[in-house]
C-alpha cells in the first residue's frame, strides 16, 4: 500500500509533537493524527512516542487513560517508535525506579545518563538499516540502554552505549532525529509500518 | 566527535519543554511538589517574585546551595536566574550544572545597558520579551528561549496577555511583509534583519516561545496557550495559592488540554483561593518589572 493512506499518531500532551509530525510528513504519511485521548488512538498504523519529559508525559498518560491502550497497541503488532522521552516509556525496566511506564520493550534503560543539559551533544552515528551518510544525532539529557533481551535488535551504539534498538514492532532511540532536517529514521518507521500491513 | 551546547542542543532542549509547565520552588519540598504535579521543569529561586515585589530591595541569583538541593530532589530539568547582565552570576550557575539559565527582569538588573552575551555559555538561556524586536534582539544575544515578561508577582495575566498578543501580531505582518519592506521593519523594530527574515519566512519565532509573568489560574494557563504560547511558566500562582498541590495539578493539565473547556471547569472546581493579585493601576511605572532590560 501508499504511505498516503497511512495514518499515523504522535503522542501530543507534551514535548517535540509538531517536529516529529513534520518529520512523518516528510517520510511520506498523509495523515498526523495528534494523540491527547483515548479515541485519538483509532484506527491508527502507527504512533510516535516524542521527546519531551517522560516523568510528565507518563503522569498525563496515566491521568487521561492513555497507557492501557497504548500497550495494547503494541502487543497486537502496531509500530511504536520512542524517541528520548519515548524510549524510557517503552522500556520494561528503569534503573533505579521499581516501576516502568508502557514496559513494552525487553530493555533496562538509565534515564540522563549523559548527564545535564550542559553535557547534552550533537554526534553522527552509524545505524543499522540507515543507509549513507551517518545518522545526525541530537541527545538531550538523553537516556541509554544499559541491556537489552534476546529478541531486541540493537542498531547503534555511542560511545559504547547502545542508543538505537529494534524489538519486532518496537523502536527506540536515545536522541532526537524529529530536530534535525534528516528523516531518514522515520522513513524507517514508516516502512515498519507497510510492512505490518 | 561530540559536540557540546551547539544551537541544536540549547534549543532543542526548550522545544522538549513545550505544552509543559515550569514552576518556580524555593525549596528541595516544593520542587518534589511540581515535579509531582507534572511540571516539565522547575526554576529554583530564593524568593517568588510576590515576595521579591513585597520585600523590595536587591533581588539576586539565588543561593546556590538552595539551587543544589532543588537539583538533588527531582530528576526533571532545573532553571535558574540570573540578573541581566550579570554574566558572573550566570557562570555561576552554569557550574553548578543548572539546565537553563534565566537572564530575568524579577531581579535587580545588574547592567543598565547590556544583557549576557549568551553565545558564551555551553547553557541554555530563556529571556523575556515584550515584543518581536525584544525577543529577536535576545535571540541575536544567544537566547535559545522566549517567554512573554507579563508583569511578574501580580498574579495579573493583563500584561502577558498584550505582550503574546502584540508578538504574535508582528509575527503576522512581517510574515505578509516583502524582502525591501522587512529591511525598514528591522530599522523599526530594533531587530537584526538576517533574524527578522527567519521569522518571516517561518511565520513563527526561531525558537520555543512561552508565556510567563501573572498566570494564576488554569484559565490562565490555557488562554495563554489559545494565544500562542507553547506554553507557560507559573510564578508565585502556585505556592502563593491555597493548595499548592492541586493548583499546580490542574495549571499543567489545563495546559496540556487547553481547547477541553469543561475539563478546565472540572480542575477549576474547589481549587480554594488563587494567589490574591495586584491591580496594576495600584503599581507606579517606576515599580514594574517588565521595563527592565529592553
Amino acid at each position: 500500500m501508499s504511505t498516503d493512506q497511512l495514518r499515523v499518531g504522535v503522542l501530543a500532551l507534551q514535548g517535540a509533537v509538531t517536529e516529529h509530525s513534520g518529520a512523518l510528513i516528510k517520510a511520506g504519511v498523509k495523515e498526523v493524527v495528534q494523540v491527547k485521548r483515548p479515541q485519538h488512538l483509532e484506527g491508527l498504523d502507527g504512533l510516535v512516542l516524542p521527546g519531551g519529559e517522560s516523568t510528565t508525559i507518563g503522569k498525563l498518560m496515566n491521568q487521561y487513560e492513555l497507557m492501557e491502550p497504548i500497550r495494547k497497541m503494541g502487543q497486537a503488532g502496531i509500530p511504536l517508535f520512542g524517541t528520548c522521552a519515548g524510549l524510557i516509556l517503552l522500556a520494561s525496566r528503569i534503573q533505579n525506579q521499581q516501576w516502568s511506564h508502557l514496559g513494552l520493550m525487553d530493555t533496562l534503560v538509565d534515564r540522563n545518563s549523559f548527564g545535564r543539559q550542559r553535557e547534552s551533544f550533537e554526534a553522527n552515528l552509524q545505524v543499522d538499516g540507515i543507509e549513507g551518510d551517518p545518522f545526525p544525532a541530537v541527545f538531550i539529557r538523553a537516556p541509554h540502554i544499559i541491556e537489552v533481551g534476546p529478541t531486541v535488535k540493537v542498531l547503534s551504539h555511542y560511545d559504547g552505549r547502545i542508543v538505537t534498538a529494534r524489538q519486532d514492532n518496537l523502536l527506540a532511540a536515545s536522541f532526537h532525529p524529529e530536530l534535525t532536517d534528516d528523516s531518514r529514521l522515520h522513513q524507517y518507521f514508516v516502512q515498519m509500518i507497510k510492512q505490518n500491513r | 566527535m561530540a559536540e557540546l551546547g551547539t544551537t541544536r542542543v540549547k534549543r532543542g532542549m526548550a522545544e522538549m519543554q513545550k505544552g509543559g509547565v515550569i514552576m518556580d520552588v524555593v525549596n528541595a519540598e516544593q520542587a518534589k511538589i511540581a515535579e509531582e504535579a507534572g511540571a516539565v521543569a522547575v526554576m529554583a529561586l530564593e524568593r517568588v517574585p510576590a515576595d521579591i515585589r513585597a520585600m523590595g530591595g536587591v533581588a539576586r541569583m539565588a543561593d546556590p546551595t538552595i539551587v543544589e538541593q532543588v537539583m538533588k530532589a527531582v530528576s526533571i530539568p532545573v532553571m535558574a536566574k540570573a540578573r541581566i547582565g550579570h554574566f558572573v552570576e550566570a557562570k555561576v550557575l552554569e557550574s553548578l550544572g543548572v539546565d537553563y539559565i534565566d537572564e530575568s527582569e524579577v531581579l535587580t538588573p545588574a547592567d543598565d545597558k547590556f544583557h549576557i552575551n549568551k553565545r558564551d555559555f555551553v547553557v541554555p538561556f530563556v529571556c523575556g520579551a515584550r515584543d518581536l524586536g525584544e525577543a529577536l534582539r535576545r535571540i541575536a544575544e544567544g537566547a535559545s528561549m522566549i517567554r512573554t515578561k507579563g508583569e511578574p508577582g501580580t498574579g495579573n495575566i493583563v500584561e502577558a496577555v498584550k505582550h503574546q498578543r502584540t508578538m504574535q501580531a508582528q509575527i503576522r505582518r512581517v510574515a505578509a511583509m516583502s524582502e525591501d519592506e522587512l529591511v525598514f521593519e528591522a530599522k523599526n523594530l530594533g531587530a537584526p534583519y538576517e533574524l527578522l527574515l527567519e521569522v518571516a519566512k517561518g511565520a513563527q519565532l526561531p525558537v520555543v516561545n512561552f508565556a510567563a509573568g501573572g498566570v494564576a489560574t488554569p484559565s490562565d494557563a490555557a488562554l495563554m496557550m489559545h494565544l500562542g504560547s507553547d506554553g507557560v511558566f507559573v510564578g508565585s500562582g502556585i505556592f502563593k495559592s491555597d493548595n499548592p498541590q492541586k493548583f499546580a495539578r490542574a495549571i499543567v493539565q489545563a495546559t496540556t488540554h487547553y481547547e477541553d473547556y469543561a475539563l478546565i471547569a472540572e480542575l477549576s472546581k474547589d481549587l480554594g483561593v488563587a494567589m490574591k493579585g495586584i491591580d496594576l493601576t495600584t503599581i507606579s511605572e517606576n515599580e514594574r518589572m517588565a521595563i527592565r532590560g529592553m
